[in-house]
């Protein structure tokens, strides 16, 4: 039942039979096992978008299809209990364990008792709740751990839709940062259709395979990826609200592993010092690294490089901090800047993977932002 | 008064509760008998109301104004216009009685139920909880705190209200009151008075109890 695509269709909310419209024909596909992220400021009707999907609100027109189902067309319980819904509030019922409210659906649903504790021994482990936690009462919880138990009470039956509002809104930066990674590692497993309203564009970057951008009054500005929508903003109210910095943001969703492989001022550690000196000279890097079966052995200085020296000999350093091939550049871009080599070196799984440099990342933002119309400046 | 009359009038005479001690364990059982037929009618009549403030909220203040007036009426008056109707009977005790709970716990329920957040209601339909269970399951649980403390308060006025029917021949303990009054002799003035007490206190401790083991999490959200 997973990877449902959700479609919405010229969806209209209108509050008052003659006021404005608070998603003005809204038509957008969520693909199956995918994350949408509706943004935009308040007033957009991203919340209102989100909630007619499980028909706690219902629309004015349009449709909103869950695979070939259009959603008015199942009895609304039988609906909800297909879509996993997780608010801000978390909503935890105060009244019940956390292990209860974790079986609610399930319970509605009548499943035995043994399959009920089945689940919610996976859930607690899949979402990271200590076994201790399931018999408390929600009170007793820190804000992380109830949104954790928010999240494993919307996934309890399985629903192949997650609807997700401003999930990690009330919890701090450090949490929220957490959670975040957390759902990534639950969405590769799980691979949910999930829409997931924000307000916070970084989050948004981050979780979302797309981003639906909204303006006031429900009007789609761009709906794009989140690469696309920084390299090339559809529009003035677009750019500016994913901010001046979106260079610097498109770092955060490169990986290192997109920038073509550098050797860098990097020899094995048998090299001679003619082909060492050479190396340092091209690279214009007054440190040279080492190599050793395979695997970087650190810095040495350039100036100690002298007609006769084994590099063996030498003292070395080790790096500033090391990169892995799925790193972000924002990663690497922070190794250089604090490193003195201004190379960050990228270990792959132990062995040495080339070497990362400022001109490599700007090249890699340049190439892929230029307009190849109107020509990007340089 | 002199002090033979006070040997032979003392504030309790032991040995008239013994002799009694049928008399007054009846006094006592009708007493507890009426108190909970009166606040089990209230709590009949209350539900209905506060559901109807709750379902349409302008209804609220139709609702409490209603219950509001009823409080107002005095006792001895209410019990009087209504014995020629239902004569010296129990319907003439138990319906003011029950009118008198009625403001009390109307205001509880319908306090405890919006007492319920938002955010655990939107999530209750969000999950396909249908109406009926959302009120059982979710509301009327997380309401229960607020209606307990209403029953409390209801059981013990009415406990000291129903003395007041003893001057239409009902009245449980409070007929030992009048009795004593009338003749001037203390002990079963003294006997019903205590009992009466100690009924109320009773009663509100079980109430009390009775409630902590039913909301469990109100009470370790508290600790």
């Amino acid at each position: 039942m997973s990877a449902l695509a959700i479609r919405l269709d010229e969806l209209t909310k209108r509050f008052a039979p003659d006021g404005p419209p608070a998603v003005d024909r809204l038509s957008l596909e969520v693909p199956g096992g995918s994350i949408v992220a509706l943004i935009g400021p308040s007033g957009c009707g991203k919340t209102t978008t989100l909630r007619m999907v499980n028909r706690l609100i219902e629309p004015t027109s349009g449709t909103i299809a869950l695979g070939d189902v259009d959603v008015t067309h199942r009895p609304v319980t039988e609906l909800r209990r297909d879509i996993g819904y997780v608010i801000q509030q978390v909503g935890l019922f105060p009244h019940r364990t956390v292990a209860q409210n974790i079986a609610t659906v399930p319970r509605t649903l009548g499943w035995p008792s043994a399959r009920i504790s089945d689940r919610i021994a996976e859930l607690a482990t899949l979402v990271g709740l200590d076994e201790s936690m399931l018999d408390r009462y929600p009170d007793e919880l820190s804000g992380g751990q109830q949104q954790r138990v928010g999240v494993a009470r919307a996934l309890a039956a399985d629903p192949p839709v997650l609807l997700m509002d401003e999930p990690f809104g009330a919890v701090d930066p450090i949490v929220r940062a957490r959670l975040q990674d957390e759902l990534l590692g639950l969405q590769e497993r799980l691979r949910k259709t999930i829409v997931l309203v924000t307000h916070d564009i970084d989050e948004a970057l981050k979780l979302a395979d797309r981003i639906a951008l909204l303006n006031i009054g429900g009007v789609l500005e761009q709906y794009a990826t989140p690469d696309e929508l920084l390299r090339s903003p559809a529009n003035a109210f677009v750019e500016q609200f994913v901010g001046e910095d979106r260079g610097v943001k498109r770092l955060a969703l490169s990986a290192v592993r997109q920038l073509p492989f550098e050797q860098g001022p990097v020899v094995p550690i048998e090299a001679d010092p003619a082909t060492a000196r050479a190396a340092m000279a091209e690279n214009r890097s007054a440190w040279l690294g080492v190599v050793e079966r395979g695997v970087f052995a650190g810095w040495v200085q350039g100036e100690q490089v002298q007609d006769g020296t084994r590099l063996a000999d030498l003292p070395r350093y080790p790096p500033a901090g090391r990169v892995t091939p799925s790193s972000t550049l924002r990663n690497a871009m922070e190794v250089i800047m604090n490193s003195n080599t201004s190379v960050a070196v990228i270990d792959d799984g132990g062995a040495f993977g080339g070497v990362v440099t400022l001109e490599a990342i700007r090249a890699e933002l340049g190439l892929s932002g230029a307009d190849p119309e109107t020509g990007a400046p340089v | 008064m002199s002090v033979t009359t006070q040997d032979r009038n003392p504030i309790i005479r032991w040995d008239y509760v013994v002799d009694q001690s049928d008399d007054i364990l009846a006094a006592l059982g009708q007493h507890l008998e009426l108190t909970l037929i009166s606040v089990a009618v209230g709590l009949a009549v209350s539900a209905p109301l506060a559901a109807l403030a709750l379902r349409y909220r302008w209804t609220t203040s139709a609702i409490t104004g209603f219950t509001g007036f009823l409080y107002t009426l005095p006792s001895v008056a209410l019990f009087a216009l209504l014995v020629p109707v239902f004569g010296l009977s129990r319907v003439s005790t138990v319906i003011p009685l029950a009118s008198y709970t009625l403001l009390i716990l109307v205001t509880n329920i319908i306090a405890g139920f919006r007492s319920v957040p938002d955010s655990v209601l939107d999530a209750a339909d969000g999950m396909g909880l249908t109406p009926a269970r959302r009120v059982l399951s979710v509301q009327l649980p997380l309401a229960l705190p607020s209606i307990i403390t209403g029953l409390r308060i209801a059981t013990v006025s009415t406990v000291g209200l129903l003395t007041v029917a003893a001057i239409i021949g009902q009245g449980g303990l409070g007929r030992l009151i009048l009795d004593g009054l009338r003749r001037a002799f203390w002990t079963p003035m003294t006997v019903g008075a205590l009992l009466s007490i100690l009924l109320a206190l009773v009663l509100d401790v079980l109430i009390l109890w009775a409630g902590r083991a039913a909301t469990p999490w109100a009470r370790k959200a508290a600790s």
